[in-house]
């Protein structure tokens, strides 16, 4: 990606009309590395199944990491597994994000205390940009969490990093509970 | 139970009686090598008292005709952390032979002790001594693969003795929660 790796600050509209077609371009077709740790990769699969049909989305799943935009971490990590997750992650190209999906690989689940063998977060050894919470999440909150990267793919352009797109995100965010009342409003 | 078999106030099943005739044979064979019966209800066992004997006895167990214990239905390992031993159980039954089922305990000590492999009779006990070793520590002499098999190589301790601690960092990643 030279264009993104390019340092430009100066923002004019021919380099906005890029950067909205290269960002809808690359949100339109994330490619997700087809690898699962556990139960989590159960309902992955099922989201990519015909019901849940990630395709319509672009996604579908890769078999090497040099081809894949997304890392999906659906599962238990286990110490065993953590440098190997570490290998592929590097072996992505950039720019690459990370989902984390489930209690487990979020901070360890239900082995946060006695399972010796557990990594308690992936984050510990790699940066991780969506959080999905669950055990297993259901096919809509992965499917959500796959929006979540979306947009932050959105946000990202020419001379706006990573840190400064989540800032952004996080400007943006909403209270779950007045989308909620506001719809409970209306179909009352 | 017309005969009125007996023992500790308890009276035996059937399930237990066949498990008793099969223990009588071996205790017939091997004397004070085998510890006495114990009519457990759910799983009637034996100790061997004399682990050197052990071959010997899977052996016996397994070829004699009477006895035919040619399947392991599993082998478990024990932390008997007041008696400073470590243990192992065996489960053997009969495929196609008796319908009989019996356990039998191995124990050694706890800090460098060893228990003699049974692999060479029963093929099963190969990876349930590599996971015995794994998490309790015992080392199984003659094992023709004696290595961890869950654990990472260079793990330390073993993860179900009953002091077990969980070390601090493993290759720089922090383990505890």
């Amino acid at each position: 990606m030279g264009l993104l790796d390019a340092r430009i600050s100066n923002r004019n509209v021919l380099v906005t009309s890029v950067d909205n077609v290269m960002n809808w371009a690359r949100l339109s077709s994330l490619w997700p590395m087809g690898f699962g740790l556990a139960c989590c990769a159960i309902e992955m699969m099922a989201t990519n199944a015909s019901n849940y049909d990630l395709e319509r989305f672009g996604i579908f799943p890769r078999s090497s990491p040099r081809q894949s935009d997304l890392m999906i971490v659906a599962g238990t990590v286990t110490m065993k597994m953590a440098e190997k997750v570490v290998t592929l992650y590097e072996q992505m190209p950039e720019p690459r994000y990370v989902l984390s999906m489930g209690s487990c690989s979020n901070c360890g689940g239900p082995y946060w205390n006695h399972g010796y063998h557990v990594l308690k977060g992936v984050d510990r050894v790699i940066p991780v940009d969506v959080y999905v919470p669950g055990c297993p999440p259901r096919p809509e909150a992965l499917i959500g969490g796959l929006m979540k990267i979306q947009e932050l793919v959105r946000m990202e352009g020419l001379g706006i990093s990573r840190q400064e797109a989540l800032k952004k995100l996080a400007e943006k965010s909403v209270d779950p509970q007045q989308v909620i009342d506001q719809a409970r409003k209306a179909t009352a | 139970m017309d005969n009125g078999m007996e023992e500790a106030g308890n009276i035996m099943s059937a399930a237990v009686q066949q498990s008793k005739a099969a223990y009588d044979i071996i205790r017939e064979r091997f004397g004070d090598a085998v510890s006495e019966f114990d009519a457990n209800p759910t799983m009637p066992f034996f100790e061997v008292a004399d682990a050197s004997k052990w071959v010997d006895i899977a052996l016996f167990m397994r070829d004699d005709a009477r006895l035919k214990f040619n399947y392991m239905a599993c082998l478990s390992g024990v932390d008997y952390m007041e008696q400073e031993q470590l243990g192992i159980v065996c489960n053997l039954e009969s495929i196609g032979g008796p319908a009989h089922r019996i356990a039998v305990k191995v124990k050694c000590s706890r800090e460098g002790g060893s228990i003699p492999s049974v692999s060479c009779v029963w093929h099963t006990a190969n990876w349930h001594e590599r996971e015995a070793y794994d998490m309790y520590g015992m080392t199984f002499e003659g094992h023709p693969d004696h290595r961890r098999i869950l654990c990472p190589e260079d793990w330390t301790g073993f993860p179900l003795r009953k002091d077990y601690q969980v070390q601090e960092t493993y290759h720089g990643i922090k383990v505890p929660y």
